[in-house]
């Protein structure tokens, strides 16, 4: 293969569909030898969907990938990747617990083979960490498995930097710091730097703007699976960074007066997170609807298990809204009815058994309620679909007794119209004193919020009531402005 | 079978130098354990019973090791990708009664079975890929097919091994028993592969995070037809070794092979699910599942009770196994 100055690669018109979902909508992306390209957006951006396509892990729909001006879209692969010289970290570890650091580097260079390949991957990898890592404390006969997870990190990306037999052209971490203490992190962004400069080339994917501003040559913005701009790093600042993130337009019409329900009486939940380091505490009063906002994954879950947990324990009425369906959602080999009555069983038994009567009137007036459209609540309830399944799991919480009620991101892939529906009966609910909590990774379903706490690293870091949500103000408290 | 966790992100402790040899010694402690639980046991019948410490008497109480090993070390390929097989016992009964009838009537439609047999594994480990089905389900439902196969060849016990199938198992080798031969070279010969060639790391990465092994680019389909394929291939050993030494087959004759090599891998220090699996310790395992029956009769438990107390030198076994492990997890 010519290196030719032309682009190492070129992404254009590049879409992809899951379902009905539009993951990445004609994205044209390039990036150079030589240069660090830098990726940001909010969570489901398309981030690292874009990034599983370079890397030939997923498959794009439609548009050209440019390699050194060839397209290589049609039959592309994780092979054909590797050959272009394409390497990348993925933000789930992609190392085998079993293995032994060295056996893991075999794995990603098919090269080192015959004789002896133990200790020479062992060296290659060892090298690798030596560089960027000094004084990694690793050594290549250790099992993954008793690693901690930093140095897992720190190995899966000298193992991204190593080769044999193979030219090595551009290299993807994704969200390469979020599990390394700040010393590991620069001394990994200054190898960055050093490789880029020795002619390489690097996406890097964070949310660290700081460290994006300082490392990268070009920063890329997506928002909803779009890039929205690009522009040279130094064009950039902390606030112009934050700005592009939130181009997305809404519709800001069903605007009307905000009244703060605080203040009276006590707050049914004032809540410290787990790994809160200052007095912060999450709170919230009868007939509020409370928003947990925040990149996902920052610890929003853990606050509503470990609520749930409290509330349990201490024997008071809570449900939750799961939001991963087929984990901890629907009984899948139960009906409808039967998934809708299990948290309410007391108030349908009769005797020491359940009045089947009971139980139908229950199913039938919360299908009326909710609109959940099917012939007969007594099918299976894998007969719904994705969005009426996840309104026989709202049913299921509003309709027991409980008058609190966690929301664990449910309207994860649930269409607009479902989700138009189910905020109106959110909102009612509210009204007749139902408290809500609601973690959700779409900003849009903030508006709907009477209070916001916007999470990052396990704790909440902003509190803001609805009045004074801005978007900019999320996305601001949401990525961290200065490496910790 | 079971799905693989993708590695939680649990913000862990360093380790300090003092841990990390903490853990160094729980699993040296863990590797060494198969071999501690066979010499305890092989000394105990020493003591109980000093004729058995003979060429002769060792021969006598190890004959039906070799393929009962050689059913555990299937039985461990298949646990590497976190499956199990649960027809191997009548595979190899099926194996047996093929060796006993065709391969001794016609060896050329014999051995072309056998090869067959191979084969049907292969496929199975394919149609498990490509269908992402249960391999406990598919097994089982092979189970009946290769029983029933077995009973159609040979409805009453019967038939007779090949003479030099007969022959080759009563080898006599100098100074140690062939079985005990046959199992050191077994347990190292598999070492050798999968432990320490590249085609074995990548066939152990596969149980351990098979994503990561098809993001690398590998096949995980040939991953699994290989492993079942062989599989497969020691299955037909075990079944050969087995009516060789006992010159006639019966359908049901190695039905029990399915459990006892399960324990076997697991008495082994293999562990169901995330490719942690030894071959060495596998050999072990099964070594020592058999003189755990040896013992039984030397210390004159009646054959009733006698799984009975197999069963409980298991439990024991696996329960030292568990408290090794906690040791590992414990931080120091």
């Amino acid at each position: 293969m010519t290196m030719t100055p032309a682009p190492l690669v070129d992404l254009k018109g590049v879409g992809k569909h899951f379902g009905a979902v539009r993951a990445l909508n004609e994205v044209d992306l390039s990036c150079q030898a030589g240069e660090c390209l830098g990726l940001i957006g909010h969570n489901g951006a398309g981030k690292s969907t874009l990034m599983h396509i370079l890397a030939g892990t997923l498959r794009a729909d439609c548009g050209v990938l440019l390699m050194g001006g060839e397209d290589v879209r049609h039959g592309y692969s994780v092979q054909v990747a590797r050959q272009h010289g394409i390497r990348c970290v993925f933000q789930e570890l992609s190392l085998c617990p079993n293995l032994t650091v060295a056996e893991n580097t075999r794995l990603m260079c098919p090269g080192l083979r015959g004789f002896g390949w133990r200790r020479k991957a062992g060296a290659l990898i060892v090298a690798s960490l030596d560089s960027i890592f000094p004084g990694h404390g690793i050594n290549p006969a250790d099992v993954v498995a008793d690693l901690p997870i930093g140095q897992r990190q720190m190995v899966e990306i000298a193992r991204a930097f190593t080769c044999v037999d193979e030219h090595l052209a551009l290299v993807i971490l994704d969200e390469p710091t979020s599990s390394l203490d700040a010393r590991v992190a620069e001394q990994l962004l200054g190898y960055v730097r050093h490789y880029v400069e020795s002619g390489g080339c690097v996406v890097l994917i964070s949310h660290i703007l700081g460290e994006m501003l300082a490392t990268c040559d070009r920063i890329a913005v997506m928002s909803d699976g779009c890039v929205v701009d690009v522009r040279a790093a130094r064009a950039f600042t902390h606030a112009t960074l934050v700005e592009s993130m939130g181009t997305v337009t809404r519709s800001q019409g069903e605007h009307y007066e905000f009244v703060s329900k605080r203040g009276s009486a006590q707050p049914v939940v004032n809540q410290r997170p787990a790994r809160q380091q200052n007095g912060q505490t999450v709170a919230a009063w009868p007939g509020e609807i409370v928003g947990l906002a925040g990149l996902a994954g920052q610890g929003q879950s853990q606050l509503l298990v470990q609520l749930l947990r409290e509330r349990i324990a201490s024997g008071k009425r809570v449900a939750l809204v799961a939001g991963d369906r087929q984990t901890d959602g629907v009984f899948s080999l139960w009906s409808i009815a039967e998934n809708i009555t299990i948290s309410s069983l007391a108030a349908l038994k009769r005797g020491a058994l359940i009045d089947p009567q009971a139980e139908q009137a229950m199913a039938a007036e919360w299908q009326a309620r909710m609109g959940i459209r099917t012939p007969d609540m007594n099918q299976p309830i894998l007969s719904l679909s994705g969005g009426n399944q996840q309104k026989a799991l709202f049913a299921r919480a509003l309709g027991s007794d409980s008058d609190l009620i966690l929301m664990d991101d449910p309207m994860r892939g649930v269409d607009v119209g479902t989700k138009r529906e189910v905020y109106a009966i959110i909102k009612e609910e509210a009204a007749r004193g139902r408290t809500f909590i609601w973690y959700t990774t779409e900003l849009e379903e903030l508006d709907h919020c009477d209070h916001i706490y916007v999470f990052r690293s396990g704790q909440a870091v902003a509190d803001v009531p609805r009045n004074e949500l801005s978007e900019a103000q999320i996305l601001r408290s949401s990525f961290q402005e200065e490496v910790a | 079978m079971n799905a693989p966790q993708p590695m939680t992100l649990k913000p862990q402790p360093m380790l300090s130098g003092t841990q990390g040899a903490a853990v160094n010694r729980a699993r040296w402690l863990r590797n060494a354990l198969p071999a501690f639980s066979l010499i305890v046991l092989l000394g105990t019948i020493f003591i109980m019973q000093p004729r058995a410490m003979s060429y002769m008497g060792m021969n006598l109480m190890l004959n039906l090791a070799v393929p009962i090993a050689l059913a555990t070390i299937a039985q461990m390929l298949i646990i590497t990708v976190n499956d199990l097989d649960l027809s191997l016992g009548s595979f190899i009964s099926f194996v047996a009664c093929v060796a006993a009838t065709l391969l001794n009537d016609h060896p050329l439609l014999g051995s072309l079975a056998l090869l067959g047999c191979i084969g049907v594994y292969a496929l199975l480990g394919a149609l498990i890929h490509i269908r992402q089905l249960p391999a406990i389900v598919v097994t089982l439902g092979m189970s009946f097919i290769w029983v029933g196969g077995a009973v159609l060849l040979l409805p009453a016990p019967g038939g007779s091994a090949p003479q030099w199938l007969q022959a080759l198992v009563k080898i006599k080798t100098p100074l140690l028993p062939f079985a005990v031969v046959v199992c050191v070279l077994l347990a190292i010969a598999v070492h050798l592969f999968l432990m320490r060639s590249t085609w074995g790391v990548v066939l152990r990465g596969a149980g351990g995070n098979p994503l990561a092994i098809a993001k690398a680019g590998w096949s995980l389909l040939r991953i699994k037809v290989t492993l079942y394929a062989m599989a497969g291939s020691f299955g037909v050993l075990s079944g050969l070794f087995l009516v060789g030494l006992t010159t006639s087959a019966d359908a049901n004759m190695a039905l029990r092979y399915t459990l006892l090599s399960i324990a076997g891998v697991i008495l082994g220090g293999g562990e169901f699910t995330g490719g942690r699996v030894s071959p060495i310790g596998a050999v072990l395992g099964a070594l020592t599942l058999v003189l755990a029956g040896s013992l039984l009769s030397f210390i004159r438990i009646s054959p009733d009770w006698q799984i009975g107390a197999q069963g409980a030198i298991l439990i024991l076994v696996l329960a030292l196994r568990t408290a090794v492990n906690r040791l590992e997890v414990r931080p120091a």
